[in-house]
């Protein structure tokens, strides 16, 4: 499985409250999540994500367990994100959701091509490649799928 | 031998292990996502309902007519079909849960992210997200990665005005806010034994803002005795106090009370630093703070006094409540000028009442004080409840036991 998308770089410890602020979670509207993902670190953000691939500093989706933070990256067109590790709620969340994910110390420079490839385990921007941590066999399933609700549909 | 979390899981760390869940339980903040991928999975039986509780503390009771329909929806269903179900004023889910809600042994999986608070029975208990919680709705077990474990050996008692909040954040300054990303923590030692449940349940509550998956205590006679007025006969676990991948080792005697400024839970400072900041707000409760042992030390100080500033309290359950009224703490917090909110945590994520404004800063016995996560523009200072109760009366931050 093979994701492409232009980099936009974040920080360290991004905690789930600034990707989807707890004011916007009272709903059912996967849009309205989308639209206000990132609100409180750049308002702009959202607009730039469809196609992209978010590459991050370590601890990514730190805090709140909120399920939202993961849909609205992806509702929001986020293609993959690479960082040297996340949260673990939000590792299993993002997976859930259908929302590929790399473990790797990818250096960032803003829109640049990055590819993320994990069949192989690897990622790399126009200068860089790095080895990731590997997912198991049903994680990938998982995220080829599109998430879980879609790989147990599949299954049955 | 092998850790604690080894032992409950069965298994190795490093281990991929499907385990079937004791218990699993939402808020009305999560249960209606998981209510809607249950569905999306097929939704037609529930494996184990007697299992599966439903809480309703972060917007309780509702803010607007959105949320009371949401919220309905979510009622409904828990009725129809035989889930427990703790409606609006019956308190927090993890001080509920553990108001005789685990023991010791057990895997228990909460779909909030502060789920590890209960690894102060001695249980595995770690948060997911809707979707795996959707999923243990449909085949009551999960997946788990074994995780390794750090072990964080206490020794000595607290003493002055310090408390286990002191104690948990300065453990979070010390592991830092990924520090044990994907592992467990394991509280040992003979400073562990000589903390209250209580006690117990703050700092294992903080575990997950070092990135833990839990933080574990071994049950002890404290924690039997606990359990025994709550109904339930249980037995010490034997620590094993092996197979640390890291051991850090914390004199409990030499903790001083300190402050986490904002916006990172492991930016903590002594209080004494920041003595005299002004302050808005002062927030006493959640799942951190919110247990009789806290109002009781809050009355302690603000007895028969004035709070200078807005202070906001939330007893964490109905029974912390009843308890403070029944010992008149309660009318102590009332008569120094608190505003005594309904059992539930809205303030700490600013999603229901509490909120702050452009620029206030908050002072807040809570567990995060991430940007804006109070309200826009808003600062969060996050300390024990003898700080805020003394920076309550004093309208800025300040130590206690300085009080006039």
């Amino acid at each position: 499985m093979r994701i492409e998308g232009q980099a936009v770089c974040l920080p360290a410890d991004i905690d789930t409250d600034l990707i989807i602020a707890g004011r916007y979670l009272r709903t059912k509207d996967r849009s309205i999540w989308a639209a206000r993902v990132f609100e409180d670190l750049d308002p702009g953000l959202a607009g730039r994500l469809k196609g992209s691939v978010i590459v991050a500093g370590k601890n990514f989706g730190c805090g709140s367990s909120r399920e939202q933070a993961a849909v609205a990256l992806k509702e929001a067109g986020v293609a993959g994100i690479i960082a040297p590790s996340f949260a673990r709620i939000f590792f299993r969340n993002a997976i859930n959701v259908g929302l590929p994910l790399a473990e790797a110390d990818l250096p960032c420079i803003e829109g640049e091509r990055v590819i993320i490839d994990l069949s192989a385990g690897r990622v790399c921007s126009e200068s860089t490649e790095r080895s990731t941590a590997p997912l198991s066999t049903r994680m990938l399933e998982i995220i080829s799928a599109g998430g879980l609700v879609e790989f147990w549909r599949k299954r049955s | 031998m092998a850790t604690l979390s080894e032992r409950i899981l069965g298994a190795p760390a490093g281990d991929y292990i499907d385990r079937r869940v004791d218990r699993a339980f939402v808020h009305d903040g999560t249960g209606v996502l998981t209510l809607e991928t249950w569905k999306a999975l097929g939704g037609s039986d529930l494996a184990c309902p007697e299992c599966l509780s439903v809480f309703f503390d972060h917007i309780a009771p509702a803010n607007n007519s959105t949320t009371a329909d949401l919220q309905d929806e979510l009622r409904e269903f828990a009725a129809e079909s035989g889930l427990h179900f703790s409606d609006i004023g019956g308190g927090i889910c993890h001080q509920l849960m553990g108001e005789g809600g685990v023991l010791p042994g057990e895997i228990i999986v909460g779909a909030d992210s502060h789920t590890c608070t209960l690894g102060a029975f001695g249980a595995f208990a770690t948060g997911v997200g809707a979707t795996d919680m959707a999923a243990i709705w449909a085949s009551g077990s999960t997946w788990f990665r074994v995780p390794e474990t750090i072990g964080i050996r206490l020794s000595g008692r607290l003493c002055g005005y310090a408390e286990a909040k002191d104690l948990a954040l300065t453990c979070v300054a010390l592991l830092g806010m990924d520090g044990a990303a994907y592992q467990a923590i394991e509280f040992i030692g003979d400073g562990a034994f000589h903390l209250t449940m209580d006690s117990r349940l703050t700092i294992s509550n903080l575990a997950v803002e070092t990135g833990a998956k839990t933080g574990l205590f071994y049950a002890d006679p404290v924690t039997c005795q606990y359990l025994e007025s709550f109904g339930h006969l249980v037995s010490p676990q034997k620590p094993s106090e092996c197979c640390y991948r890291k051991e850090y080792s914390v004199n409990v005697g030499e903790i001083v009370p300190v402050i986490a400024v904002p916006p990172r839970v492991d930016s903590v400072r002594p209080v004494s630093d920041l003595a005299g900041l002004p302050l808005d707000q002062v927030f006493v409760g959640t799942c951190t703070n919110g247990r009789y042992e806290d109002l009781s030390r809050l009355a302690r100080i603000i007895r028969g006094k004035k709070v200078a500033i807005r202070t906001i309290v939330a007893p964490a359950s109905r029974n912390v409540l009843e308890n403070a009224a029944k010992t008149g703490i309660l009318q102590d917090i009332i008569a120094a000028g608190c505003t005594v909110l309904p059992p539930g945590c809205g303030p700490c994520l600013g999603a229901h009442m509490g909120v702050i404004g452009e620029e206030e800063v908050c002072l807040s016995t809570s567990n995060r004080n991430f940007r804006n996560r109070m309200g826009v523009g808003g600062e969060i200072y996050l300390c024990s409840v003898s700080t805020a109760a003394a920076s309550a009366l004093a309208g800025e931050i300040r130590e206690a036991g300085g009080e006039a």
